[in-house]
């Protein structure tokens, strides 16, 4: 599956909405790097809810811990829905 | 005799300016701070005008992130408290930095006490509203550390490294008071070298403006001028202020031991309850009469002694007539020579922050021997029979000053200051 339109919405929420870096961004780079923590998570799952209309369980994000984990479990509960 | 307790630093946020400087400055021009405010205005409250604190920015001043993870309120309080402890001498790092490292002062006994009457007042409004509109799915995760109205002093002692006692008090609108005269106590008992301990309010929101205007507690006069105008036969209530103050107290050996120079000395502090009525204080003022006498007998002064008051003086009808009673009753014939000030008219009512405010503008008072006037006040009540300051600021010298504060609840504050032994 082509996640790179994912990535890309997901990474836009996080420079916009989260005020990360956009160089600090990357597939491989963890929530810790990018200065978030575990409620900063939730929040982010809020948003990407509110603006790609898929909502991803709290439990779902267990041992999620990199950008590129976010979008996957992101596109696997699309495809759910 | 216990060893004196000292303020080594002032940090202020509030409607009369940003910092000490230009609040002090403010004060003393005695121009009311009132405006319509636009968020009021578009909400449809009947009362529009608010006295608020000077525009900032929570990214760029105080790192990414605290916008969306913090209150408003927390960031009235770290920038105030930012302030407090560099003019004390203990911090040097910029706002922005994530870490203020303490210097002269083991991180282990510095403590934070904060007064707040209600916390996160901006956040309970916005995510009640989400809650309301899109389910209890969509609350925010950040809502309750964002709410919660001990966050702000966590944040201090997050920034500063401080972890000595840490511990908000809440006695509405004295709290800012009550904080500086637990913290004192603190340091008194051995808990802490040093407290960085103050007020701050950050209510100017639509639900709690409602509110306080369905109470009939808010002036309904429409002149940003006069709106607020403590003791003036006219007055019709408050308006509603935010802001933050904080100051530095620790040991005067303590404070001269890392080379500290002392402002002045927190010399007494009285505590009461009225025991009477939810909001409204007995038409004699007793327990404010009570706090003000215990805030002397603990400062070992007479009343002849005290030159200078920064009343509670609200511009409510019943607050000013009870508080010009019980001044009357504690100094008695030396009322007569004691000017008092309301700085109220300036700055509005700052609630849990109003305590520490008027606390740091009474020490600069003393310090500068000079007593801002009561701005908003045009023609004195014929039944309050006191020295209120009014026009212009007026040169006085004295050596002891006291600043009331009194909370719904019917729970009141007062605190004596003098002058530090250099």
């Amino acid at each position: 599956m082509d996640t790179q339109h994912l990535y890309d919405r997901l990474t836009s929420i996080l420079v916009e909405t989260f005020g990360v870096p956009a160089e600090d961004l990357s597939r491989d780079a963890t929530w810790w790097s990018l200065d978030l923590d575990s409620l900063d998570v939730v929040e982010l799952m809020l948003v990407v809810e509110q603006e790609l209309g898929v909502k991803v369980a709290d439990e779902q994000l267990e041992g999620i811990n990199t950008v590129g984990q976010a979008v996957d479990v992101i596109a696997a509960a699309g495809v759910a829905a | 005799m216990s060893e004196p307790i000292v303020v080594t630093g002032l940090g202020l946020i509030t409607p009369a300016g940003r910092g000490t400087a230009a609040s002090w400055q403010g004060a003393l021009a005695g121009k009311a701070s009132a405006a319509m405010h636009e968020g009021l205005a578009a909400a449809g409250t009947s009362v529009t005008l608010a006295c608020q604190a000077p525009p900032l920015d929570p990214d760029g001043e105080l790192g990414r992130g605290a916008a969306r993870r913090q209150d408003r309120y927390t960031h009235l309080a770290l920038l105030a408290a930012h302030e407090a402890l560099t003019d004390a001498g203990l911090v040097r790092a910029a706002t922005g930095d994530s870490e203020w490292p303490l210097a002269g002062a083991d991180r282990d006994r510095v403590g934070v006490l904060l007064g707040s009457g209600i916390g996160g007042a901006e956040t309970w409004d916005q995510e009640y509203a989400r809650y309301v509109e899109h389910g209890p799915d969509r609350v925010s995760p950040m809502f309750i550390p964002r709410m919660l109205s001990n966050s702000a002093a966590g944040a201090i002692a997050i920034r500063a490294g401080a972890r000595g006692p840490n511990v908000t008090v809440n006695t509405a609108c004295a709290a800012g008071a009550t904080a500086l005269h637990v913290a004192r106590d603190l340091i008194r008992s051995g808990s802490a070298d040093v407290v960085i301990a103050g007020g701050v309010e950050a209510g100017i929101t639509p639900l709690a403006v409602a509110a306080f205007a369905r109470m009939g507690a808010l002036s309904s006069n429409p002149d940003p001028q006069t709106a607020s105008r403590p003791f003036d036969v006219d007055r019709d209530g408050f308006v509603m202020g935010e802001g933050a103050g904080v100051l530095v107290l620790e040991s005067a050996s303590h404070a001269r031991t890392r080379g500290a120079d002392p402002l002045a000395v927190l010399a007494g502090a009285g505590a009461s309850a009225d025991a009477h009525h939810a909001t409204a204080p007995p038409d004699d003022g007793g327990g404010a009469v009570l706090a003000m006498q215990r805030a002397l007998r603990d400062a070992g002064l007479s009343p002849d002694d005290v030159g200078h008051l920064n009343a509670h003086g609200t511009s409510t009808p019943l607050n000013d007539a009870a508080e010009a009673r019980a001044i009357r009753t504690v100094f008695g014939p030396h009322t007569d020579a004691l000017p008092v000030t309301s700085t109220k008219g300036v700055t509005g009512h700052l609630l849990g922050a109003a305590g520490a405010v008027e606390a740091a503008l009474s020490i600069l008072a003393l310090r500068d021997g000079v007593l801002p006037p009561t701005a908003g006040l045009r023609t004195r009540d014929p039944e309050i029979d006191l020295d209120i300051v009014v026009g212009q600021s007026r040169a006085h010298r004295f050596d002891a000053v006291q600043s009331n504060s009194f909370g719904f609840g019917g729970q009141n504050a007062s605190l004596v200051f003098t002058r530090a032994q250099r």
